[in-house]
């Protein structure tokens, strides 16, 4: 057993000898030897530091903590065989430890637990405060620009437009196409058995229409353009380029809010027309493939499955949603501050809470349009 | 002066650092000697931070050689690589802290990463470096955010040394900081240097504390480096470097430094 550490001497006169590796490496070691000094000593103690090898500053620090310790005001350390260049140091800050630890003083209490549930209490509230504010701002900004035209950002809405819409035409066309299909493909497996093959035209024209094309659009838009509305001006919070518009005398609102929510607001219905075309593209495709149902005859089926509304019903809520996906990102983006964290946090929260309040918009039009029958 | 047969600790030798077509290191040497603190200046651009970033094997240079403590880093083992890297400490230039963590976890990173060590040593270990670099074992808790910017270079140190470098890098150490905490720093770096025997090379802007605290300064110009003692830099010829050290801010720095 390589002990790092012998303890020799009696009745007041001690002596430490430190052997072997005190480096950091045997900082396991060395804090298990040092435990097993018995916990008072009087008198003077000499800590040899001579066949101590390679001697690591954390070591010493544990040996001067725990000398501390057993000595209590009762022991006189000498240290001695060229004792390592930094234990002055140490002697130093073992002694501003002591001034530091008795002016701290920390313990939790019953009072500090009620607190925090008091705190999240009013945390909740600011924060349902902050969602109104928000979107009263929006709205006062918009009543704003309709008297002065330079408010109306379009350079920045064109961009958003085309960032949020023109290069989500892909994935979103795909999506619609594939999932139409798959919906058709399996609607057809169940409907054959009844001899109502051409029924699946009735089943894809209503879904897709009046559900799938925009509620798929609206969940890819959330996932692609609300995580980058929240990230965006995360960033720029970070980077304090909010504050640095306001103090250049423009409101981050109509600079950073407005354009994205009004781009998506244009963007999404027309990506609900695309979504919707595409859809009935792979059903008539799937019915043409599977079901051997030729065009002219899935169009005309097509037809007289729709009713006046059956389209309108599917795009009027794309506005709707779209201004729920971008007040989200906004909102989350605008409350990024502090630290890459939060950023992280708050975009990941941007698109969950997105997708979540589209859904439960639609299941209130659902319920709407039927009341209403629309 | 350091004497001649003393082996340098960093020997960069033909140093070659090219992006695209803009040419940033081109034979740049450099030698940094034992307990000595080396101040790195250079204009903006110049390759400060690429000089730094290849010695520290973030960025493999284009062409030439690169010793620390004699070895090659580029043709280093996996493994000599760790320990290599255990031998020094870097601090950035705007702390790099990492903002998820609290400050006593950020020193304590590196040492959870190489040693298996308990939590209380862990904690104690924390402790015992914020004392060191002049904070408060209460600044721990605080997570980078909630730190002033003094207090994210003293943090950033801390963890620095957190595994017992003989090296050390500081990037801009002082820049962002006022006056009083910028000259706090240079005493704290100097107590270091000397309680700790470290070597520190030091990539500074500030004029007070390379005329503070540095004892040799090398100067990027021309994209190679012109390395000499405080007293012989400021009298080179150089008409960049007799700008840089002969202008109205250096002349007060100066003063200040001898006076």
């Amino acid at each position: 057993m390589n002990a790092p550490l012998a303890l020799e001497g009696e009745s007041g006169t001690w002596r430490l000898a430190l052997t072997g590796d005190w480096s950091l490496v045997a900082m396991p070691s060395v804090e298990a030897q040092l435990n097993r000094l018995p916990d008072l000593l009087h008198g003077t103690l000499v800590c040899d530091w001579q066949a101590a090898k390679t001697p690591g500053i954390a070591p010493a620090w544990a040996l001067l903590k725990r000398l501390a310790e057993i000595g209590a005001d009762s022991l006189e350390v000498r240290h001695e065989g060229n004792p390592p260049h930094f234990l002055d140091l140490l002697l130093k800050l073992n002694a501003d430890r002591h001034a530091a630890h008795q002016a701290r003083k920390n313990s939790p209490t019953l009072e500090a637990e009620v607190g925090k549930l008091g705190y999240w209490a009013v945390v909740q509230v600011a924060h349902a405060r902050g969602v109104v504010d928000f979107f009263g701002r929006i709205v006062s900004v918009i009543g704003q620009a309709a008297r002065r035209p330079r408010a109306w950002r379009v350079s920045s809405l064109a961009r958003h437009i085309y960032e949020t819409g023109i290069t989500a035409i892909p994935i979103v066309s795909l999506i619609a196409f594939l999932i139409s299909v798959i919906v058709a493909y399996l609607g057809a497996q169940q409907l054959n058995r009844f001899g109502a093959d051409i029924f699946v035209v009735d089943l894809v024209t209503i879904s897709v229409l009046r559900e799938m094309g925009v509620l798929l659009t609206s969940i890819i838009v959330a996932g692609r353009s609300g995580s980058a509305f929240a990230a965006e001006i995360g960033v720029m919070r970070l980077n304090e380029e909010t504050d640095a518009l306001r103090a250049m005398g423009m409101n981050p609102i109509e600079v950073l809010v407005v354009p994205r929510v009004l781009a998506l607001v244009i963007a999404l219905p027309l990506l609900t027309v695309i979504a919707d075309a595409m859809g009935l593209a792979g059903g008539g495709l799937l019915s043409l493939l599977n079901l051997h149902i030729p065009l002219p005859q899935f169009t005309a089926r097509m037809r007289e499955s729709l009713s006046p509304t059956t389209f309108w019903s599917g795009l009027i809520k794309a506005p709707v949603f779209a201004i729920i996906i971008a007040m989200v990102g906004t909102y989350r983006g605008m409350q990024v501050r502090d630290s890459a964290r939060e950023l992280g946090r708050l975009t990941t929260v941007a698109v969950v809470q997105s997708i979540f309040f589209v859904i439960l918009a639609d299941a209130v039009f659902a319920i709407l349009f039927v009341q209403i029958d629309f | 002066m350091p004497d001649s047969n003393a082996k340098p600790v960093i020997r960069v030798r033909g140093l070659r650092n090219v992006f695209g077509t803009q040419v940033v290191h081109d034979g740049l040497d450099m030698d940094v000697f034992d307990n000595e603190i080396f101040g790195v200046v250079g204009g903006s651009g110049a390759g400060k931070s690429v000089l730094l970033h290849s010695i520290l094997g973030l960025r493999a240079p284009d062409a030439g050689s690169i010793e620390l403590y004699g070895k090659d880093v580029q043709t280093l083992a996996a493994s000599d690589r760790s320990a290599l890297v255990q031998s020094y400490g870097v601090t950035f230039q705007n702390g790099a802290l990492i903002s998820s963590l609290n400050v006593a976890q950020n020193i304590q990173l590196p040492l959870r990463e190489h040693y298996s060590l308990s939590e209380k040593t862990l904690d104690e270990l924390a402790e015992m470096n914020l004392l060191m670099v002049g904070l408060l074992p209460d600044d721990g808790d605080k997570y980078p955010s909630q730190l002033s910017g003094g207090m994210v270079k003293r943090a950033a140190l801390a963890r620095a040394l957190a595994l017992e470098p003989k090296l050390l890098f500081l990037d801009e150490p002082t820049a962002g900081l006022d006056p009083i905490s910028a000259a706090a720093f240079d005493e704290l770096l100097l107590y270091l240097h000397t309680q700790l025997r470290l070597t520190v090379v030091m990539i500074t802007h500030d004029l007070d504390t390379l005329f503070r605290t540095c004892t040799r300064i090398g100067v990027i110009v021309d994209k190679h480096m012109i390395s000499d003692s405080l007293e012989g830099i400021v009298n080179n010829a150089h008409p960049w470097i007799r700008e840089y050290f002969h202008g109205p801010r250096a002349r007060a720095a100066e003063k200040d430094a001898h006076g």
